[in-house]
C-alpha cells in the first residue's frame, strides 16, 4: 500500500472518529447531564432562602427520615441474603441451581408498580393473609411495614448479582486451604472470604442503598401517600410537584440528585478497587 | 482465567456453610419472592377465564398496551443505536473526559425515576430548557407518547452500554486489522466483523431496556399526560384501576404485564448464555 493512500485512510479515519466522540459527548449532554442541571437550576430558581426553606419544611424533614429509615432496614437484610445466596451459588453445585438464580433475578424484571400489586395481594386487607391480619389488628400494608417490605423486594437482587461473578471469577483455593488447616466456617468467613470480597461487596451495597432510597414506583402502590406520615423523599417529590410546587419538588428532588451523583462517584472507587483485586490475583 | 478451567477438579463440598446459606436462601426466595408472586396469581386465578380475557383485553387496556409496547420499542431501538454509539466510543478512543462519561453513563440507573421525572417534565415543558425551542419549531414533546419515549430511552440508556462495551474490549485488534489489510474500509470492517461479534450483546441491551422501558413508571407519569386511550401506560392504569378498589381488575392486569416480564426474562438469559459461550471461546 502506498504512503500516500495510507494517509488518507488514516485522515478519514480521525475525522470520523472525532465526528463519532462528538455525536456521543452532545448526546450525553443533552440526554444525561441536562436533565441533572435542570434540577438544581430549578431547585434554585427563587433563590437560596426558598431553596432552604423548602429543605426544612416539616414534611421534607420527615420524608427524608423514612427514606433514611427504610434504606437502613432493607440494605442490612439484603447484605445477609446478598452473601448467602453468593456463597450457595458460587461454592457448591446442587440439583436447582439454576432454577433458584433466575428466582433471585425476578424483583429486577418485574415492573415497580406490579411488585406493589403482589403485596398488596398478599398482605393488604382484601389479600391473602391479610384478611386474617385485619382480624387481629395487624396491618402492614399503607404504613411504613409495607414501604420497608417491597423495598426489600425490589433492592433484593443487587447484593447477590454483584457477588456471584466476582465470587466466581476469585474461586475457591483460599478458602479451602483456610478450611484444611482448620479453620471453622465462620473464622474462614470473616478473615478470608469478607476480605475479599470487600469492594464487590461494597459496590452491591451501594447500588442497593440507591435504589432503596429512589424506589417510587412499588413504594407508591403501598405507601397510601399519607403526608407527614409513609410519605418517602421520591413520593414526596411527586407530592410536591402535583400540588403545582415546582420549585419545593425540585428542592426536595435535588436532595436526590446529589444522592446519585454520590453514589456514581462511590460506584466508580469500588469497581475501580475490585478490578484491582481481580488483577492482583 | 482459561488457566482455572484447566485445572484438574477439585472434590466439591469442602467448604462448610451449605446448609445455613441453603437455608437463608431459600426462605428468603419463598417469603419475599414467591411468596407475593403466588399471591397475585392466585387473586387472578379466582377470576376464571371469560372475566379475565374480558379485563386483559378491554378497550383501555388494549390501548394502554399500544401506547407502553410502541414508546418501549422505539426508546429501546433509539438505545441499541445511542447506546453502541457511546459503547464504541468509551472503547475506541481516547479523548479528554472519557472517564467522566463512562461513570455518567450510570446516572440513569443511579437517579430515583420520579426525579428524574421531574426533571425531564421540566425541561420539556412549554416553559423549559428545551419546550421553548421545541415549540417554536412546532415539536410538542411533554404529554405525547413522544414525551413517554424519551422518559423511557432516559431510564435505559445504560442497559445497551454496559451489555456491549465488555465484548468489544475483549475483541482482539487482530482481527479488525486483518480485515483493513486486506482491504476493507472501516465502514465495510464494522459492517462484516465488528457487528457480528456484538449482535448478541445488543441484543440483550436491547433486551434488558426493553423490559424496564415497558415496566417504567415513575420517570413517564409525569411527562405523559396520562390520558387515557392516548398516553396512559399499562402500569398507569394498574394504578387507576387500585385506586377505583377494583382489586380484581388490577390483579388480571399486573399478572399480564408479569408474564410479559418472565417471557422476557427468559430470553435474555438465553441470549446471555450465548454472549458468555463467545467469550469463553475467544
Amino acid at each position: 500500500m502506498d504512503t500516500a493512500k495510507r494517509s488518507s485512510v488514516r485522515a478519514e479515519h480521525t475525522l470520523v472518529s472525532r465526528l463519532l466522540i462528538a455525536l456521543g459527548v452532545i448526546g450525553a449532554v443533552l440526554l444525561i447531564f441536562m436533565p441533572l442541571a435542570t434540577i438544581f437550576a430549578q431547585a434554585l430558581s427563587q433563590g437560596w432562602r426558598v431553596y432552604v426553606d423548602n429543605l426544612i419544611h416539616p414534611d421534607t424533614v420527615h420524608a427524608i427520615g423514612l427514606t433514611l429509615l427504610t434504606a437502613a432496614v432493607a440494605v442490612p437484610i439484603n447484605i445477609v441474603f446478598g452473601v448467602a445466596a453468593a456463597w450457595l451459588l458460587t461454592r457448591f453445585d446442587f440439583p436447582g441451581k439454576k432454577l433458584l438464580n433466575t428466582f433471585i433475578d425476578i424483583p429486577f424484571s418485574v415492573s415497580p408498580v406490579v411488585a406493589g400489586v403482589m403485596y398488596l395481594m398478599l398482605y393488604g386487607s382484601r389479600g391473602w393473609i391479610g384478611g386474617w391480619l385485619a382480624e387481629h389488628d395487624i396491618q402492614l400494608m399503607f404504613n411504613v411495614v409495607g414501604v420497608i417490605m417491597v423495598t426489600v423486594f425490589v433492592t433484593s437482587p443487587f447484593v447477590a448479582r454483584e457477588l456471584i461473578p466476582f465470587m466466581q471469577a476469585k474461586g475457591s483455593e483460599e478458602e479451602e486451604a483456610a478450611t484444611v488447616l482448620g479453620a471453622s466456617g465462620w473464622q474462614t468467613f470473616w478473615r478470608v472470604t469478607l476480605p475479599n470480597i470487600k469492594w464487590a461487596l461494597i459496590y452491591g451495597v451501594i447500588l442497593c442503598n440507591a435504589r432503596a432510597m429512589g424506589e417510587f414506583g412499588a413504594v407508591s402502590v403501598v405507601s397510601g401517600s399519607i403526608r407527614g406520615e409513609t410519605n418517602t423523599l421520591p413520593l414526596h417529590v411527586e407530592l410536591l410537584y402535583q400540588d403545582y410546587n415546582a420549585t419545593g419538588a425540585f428542592a426536595a428532588a435535588s436532595l436526590l440528585a446529589t444522592l446519585a451523583v454520590i453514589t456514581l462517584v462511590l460506584k466508580t472507587i469500588a469497581e475501580w478497587r475490585q478490578r484491582r483485586s481481580l488483577q492482583e490475583q | 482465567m482459561s488457566v482455572k478451567s484447566l485445572a484438574f477438579p477439585r472434590p466439591r463440598r469442602v467448604l462448610p456453610g451449605f446448609g445455613i446459606t441453603m437455608g437463608t436462601t431459600l426462605l428468603f426466595v419463598g417469603l419475599v419472592v414467591l411468596l407475593p408472586l403466588s399471591a397475585l396469581l392466585i387473586k387472578t386465578g379466582g377470576l376464571g377465564p371469560s372475566e379475565f380475557w374480558a379485563i386483559i383485553t378491554s378497550e383501555r387496556a388494549l390501548a394502554s398496551y399500544r401506547v407502553t409496547v410502541g414508546s418501549a420499542l422505539a426508546a429501546s431501538l433509539f438505545n441499541v443505536g445511542f447506546g453502541l454509539l457511546l459503547a464504541w466510543i468509551l472503547t475506541r478512543y481516547r479523548f479528554p473526559g472519557r472517564t467522566f462519561l463512562d461513570a455518567a453513563v450510570d446516572l440513569p440507573f443511579a437517579l430515583p425515576t420520579s426525579v428524574a421525572g421531574v426533571a425531564l417534565t421540566g425541561l420539556f415543558a412549554s416553559n423549559g430548557w428545551y419546550g421553548r425551542l421545541l415549540e417554536q419549531i412546532g415539536i410538542q414533546v411533554a404529554y405525547t407518547p413522544l414525551g413517554i419515549t424519551i422518559a423511557m430511552a432516559f431510564t435505559s440508556i445504560p442497559f445497551v452500554v454496559r451489555s456491549v462495551q465488555p465484548v468489544l474490549e475483549e475483541m482482539e485488534p487482530e482481527l479488525e486489522e486483518a480485515a483493513h489489510t486486506l482491504g476493507a474500509t472501516a465502514a465495510q470492517t464494522f459492517r462484516r466483523v465488528v457487528l457480528p461479534t456484538i449482535t448478541p450483546a445488543l441484543l440483550t441491551g436491547f433486551a434488558l431496556a426493553l423490559a424496564r422501558s415497558l415496566g417504567e413508571f415513575g420517570a413517564v407519569i409525569f411527562i405523559a399526560g396520562n390520558m387515557p386511550f392516548e398516553t396512559e401506560i399499562t402500569a398507569l392504569l394498574i394504578m387507576i384501576r387500585l385506586e377505583e378498589y377494583d382489586y380484581e381488575a388490577a390483579a388480571a392486569i399486573a399478572t399480564t404485564v408479569l408474564a410479559a416480564a418472565l417471557v422476557l426474562l427468559l430470553a435474555i438469559h438465553i441470549l446471555q448464555a450465548y454472549v458468555a459461550r463467545y467469550e469463553r471461546r475467544s
